[in-house]
């Protein structure tokens, strides 16, 4: 027998519940980073539990822009926090205030 | 026929070559080109004028392309061939070709010599395009460029502030007074549906009175500014700043005389319209007389002519007012003759003086410029009106018709005449007769001569070459002769009034008077005209101060420029100052500051939400997520 669709959204809440948690909590901005990434898989995987459910191939060709552009995130996310770790070693998000208006 | 467009297409091309490549030409070559350019297009008014004689209609119109085309309002342009604009083309273009060659020599080693002839022929285009268009649009045209060349022409030495501002002043009088030529095109398209004229004459007959005397009333508003007529008169005296030829072309044989013209045009409308025709006749013989008494008491010799010019359009605009336009136009061709010649003599004068035009420092230039006082005594006599000189054969019709109109208007014409004389015998016993003031001594220079003086203390005046002989003496000629255009004793010798008869409305019975009327009429004008010239010559001829005589009322010209200048033109310079002290800065540059400070007042709140704190920017997203995800529960009605 197959798993009912309401695991998979329960499994996907619960995953985007702890990024969303992890990166307003953690400091660290690697991890900070690991965490937008659960959140984008959370959404992922509702995609493809909805696109299985709904017989729409849609929903998994959706997850596919998601994964590009996640990738295309984390070079970009990782190259900015390898620059800044050269220039302030340890620094956590909150003392990364340049950006301040 | 088919050929009337090289007319004004001649000085065009002048005017465009001068464009490219007048730096490159240079004197005297860029004179010769713009002569030619004139003259072929005199050449060419004649040919069409022969063709035209031979012509089965008396309207011909050469149809050139659509100008305008917006559904229901269409305009062509188009040139109308009929006597009228075959009458002015002839005396313009022929004019000008005189005067154009005349200023070869005139404007010699200026620097800006091609630019004048560029201007020159320019000028000539237009005027041509004003009295050829088959249309008031097209006319208008013409109106404006003539316009704007006489602003060039008259600041030429625009590094003379005086010149400058004439320059302006003429400009700006004559745009209040086209506003009236706006206004009248604009109730004729409301009403006609056409600028043509020939729909304008079809239609005007069907119009309401009130829309034909609006019409006509404001197209002479703008008629007033272009022919200086009272109160709009100061800029033409002022216009004399430019070069001499300009003020012989523009300022006194052609452009200002396009008011007479326009009317003229308008004769059959403006024959429907009464009492229109009365205020053009007050206003013409007030200005005539006017005009007359302000030149009496100038000492420019140019001012003299100046003024002498504003009297003559004033007399214009009465054979206007009366009915007799045949005669308007016989005054306006012979006018272009003898004030042509009377300026071009001045210019001479000017020439041969050293750029002195004070003619308390004249005198007794008749022994060293014998042909120039002769030619400038041909034009006091045919101006003065003496017989058988030009003027007294067109002002005599004028007067007619004057004597037609109203008693009063005929007498203050006949006094008119008369001061005329005098005035033109003042200037030319100043000017040529009695003692010479311009020994060394006394001389002093003016203007540009200064430098000219201080390294040669003697000035000998003496006649120009015969470049500038030749025009001036054709003139003269003209001048003496012009009355053969259209004399009396026959209705057959009458060759102007039966030429233009087909293209104006038929003038009122008063002017057919009966021989004897005539001839007592003729012989008093001729009576005022030797008379107020031997007055002048008693008074004048011997000494040159009689402050007497020359009152300050007439020498301010009435002072009504000067009443303009304080009720208009010093309460609209302060209205300037208060708009560039006070709205300017407060009003305009505060709403334009204010937008930009409500601008920066805003960024300074908002920037307060960009903290810097990555964490508290997710949060904030985080919780926008949340309300968006309840708003769309209760709207799904989860």
């Amino acid at each position: 027998m197959s798993v009912g669709l309401n695991y998979y959204l329960i499994l996907a809440a619960v995953l985007f519940t702890i990024g969303l948690v992890g990166l307003l909590i953690r400091r660290n901005v690697l991890v900070m980073l690991m965490c937008v990434e659960l959140m984008l898989n959370a959404s992922n995987l509702t995609f493809v539990a909805f696109a299985s459910k709904l017989k729409d191939v849609g929903g998994q060709a959706d997850v596919f822009f998601v994964l590009v552009v996640a990738a295309a995130e984390v070079v970009v996310g990782l190259a900015i926090i390898v620059s800044i770790y050269r220039k302030r070693l340890g620094a956590t998000a909150d003392d990364l205030s340049s950006l301040k208006g | 026929m088919k050929l009337v467009f090289l007319i004004p297409a001649f000085p065009l091309l002048g005017a465009l070559s001068l464009i490219f490549f007048g730096r490159k030409l240079k004197e005297p070559l860029a004179g010769y080109i713009a002569t030619l350019a004139v003259g072929m297009s005199f050449v060419f008014s004649v040919v069409v004028w022969l063709a035209f004689l031979g012509y089965h209609s008396s309207v011909f119109v050469e149809h050139l392309f659509v100008w305008i085309n917006t559904g229901s309002f269409k305009v062509d342009a188009g040139l109308r061939v009929d006597p009228l604009s075959l009458t002015m083309v002839l005396f313009v273009t022929g004019v000008s070709t005189l005067i154009h060659f005349y200023s070869v020599e005139y404007m010699h080693k200026d620097i800006d010599f091609p630019k004048f002839f560029l201007y020159l022929n320019l000028f000539v285009t237009s005027m041509i395009i004003l009295v050829l268009g088959n249309n008031m649009l097209l006319t208008f045209v013409g109106w404006e460029g003539v316009g704007v060349c006489s602003y060039f022409l008259i600041s030429f030495w625009h590094e003379r502030p005086s010149a400058a501002s004439a320059g302006k002043k003429a400009m700006i009088v004559n745009r209040i007074a086209d506003v009236g030529f706006l206004l009248s095109m604009f109730l004729v398209i409301h009403y006609v549906h056409s600028l043509n004229y020939s729909a304008i004459f079809a239609a005007a007959p069907h119009l309401s009175k009130s829309v034909v005397a609006a019409i006509v009333m404001l197209a002479f508003v703008g008629a007033m500014g272009k022919s200086a007529q009272v109160p709009l008169y100061g800029w033409l005296a002022d216009a004399m700043e430019g070069p001499t030829p300009v003020s012989a072309l523009i300022h006194a044989a052609t452009m200002v005389t396009a008011g007479v013209y326009l009317m003229v045009r308008l004769s059959p409308v403006l024959a429907l319209s009464p009492d229109i025709a009365h205020v053009i006749t007050i206003i013409g013989i007030l200005t005539a007389f006017m005009a007359a008494m302000a030149a009496t008491a100038q000492d420019d010799i140019k001012k003299v002519l100046a003024y002498s010019t504003v009297s003559q359009l004033g007399y214009m605009f009465v054979g206007v007012g009366t009915g007799a336009y045949a005669a308007a136009i016989f005054l306006m061709v012979t006018h272009a003759f003898y004030k042509a010649l009377l300026f071009l003599s001045s210019g001479s004068v000017i020439h041969g003086m050293h750029d002195e035009q004070n003619l308390k420092k004249m005198g007794a230039l008749r022994i060293v410029m014998p042909i120039t006082a002769v030619a400038f005594f041909t034009g006091w006599m045919a101006i003065a009106g003496v017989p058988p000189f030009a003027g007294f054969w067109s002002k005599g019709d004028v007067l007619l018709g004057a004597f037609g109109e109203s008693w009063l208007v005929w007498i203050i014409g006949l006094a008119t005449a008369g001061v005329t004389s005098y005035y033109m015998g003042r200037e030319y016993c100043l000017a040529f007769l009695g003692k010479a003031r311009w020994m060394p001594a006394t001389v002093k220079g003016k203007k540009k001569s200064a430098k000219a003086v201080s390294h040669s203390p003697h000035i000998d005046p003496h006649e120009p070459s015969y470049k500038m002989m030749i025009p001036v003496v054709t003139l003269a000629v003209l001048a003496l002769l012009g009355g053969l255009l259209n004399l009396p004793f026959a209705s057959s010798l009458k060759f102007l009034d039966n030429f233009l008869k087909p293209a104006i409305a038929a003038s009122p019975s008063y002017l057919h008077s009966s021989a004897l009327t005539q001839i007592v009429l003729g012989s008093l004008d001729a009576i005022f005209a030797i008379g107020g010239g031997l007055i002048a010559y008693f008074i004048w001829s011997k000494t040159f101060e009689r402050p007497a005589l020359e009152f300050t009322l007439f020498k301010n010209a009435w002072y009504i420029d000067k009443t303009g200048d304080v009720a208009i033109a010093r309460s609209s310079t302060k209205l300037a100052e208060v708009t560039d002290g006070v709205i300017e800065p407060k009003v305009i540059d505060g709403a334009v500051v204010g937008v930009t400070k409500l601008v920066l007042a805003v960024g300074i709140l908002i920037r307060k939400l960009a903290s810097g704190f990555v964490r508290r920017e997710a949060l904030v997203i985080a919780g926008g997520l949340v309300i968006l995800i309840i708003i769309g529960g209760l709207r799904g009605g989860l």
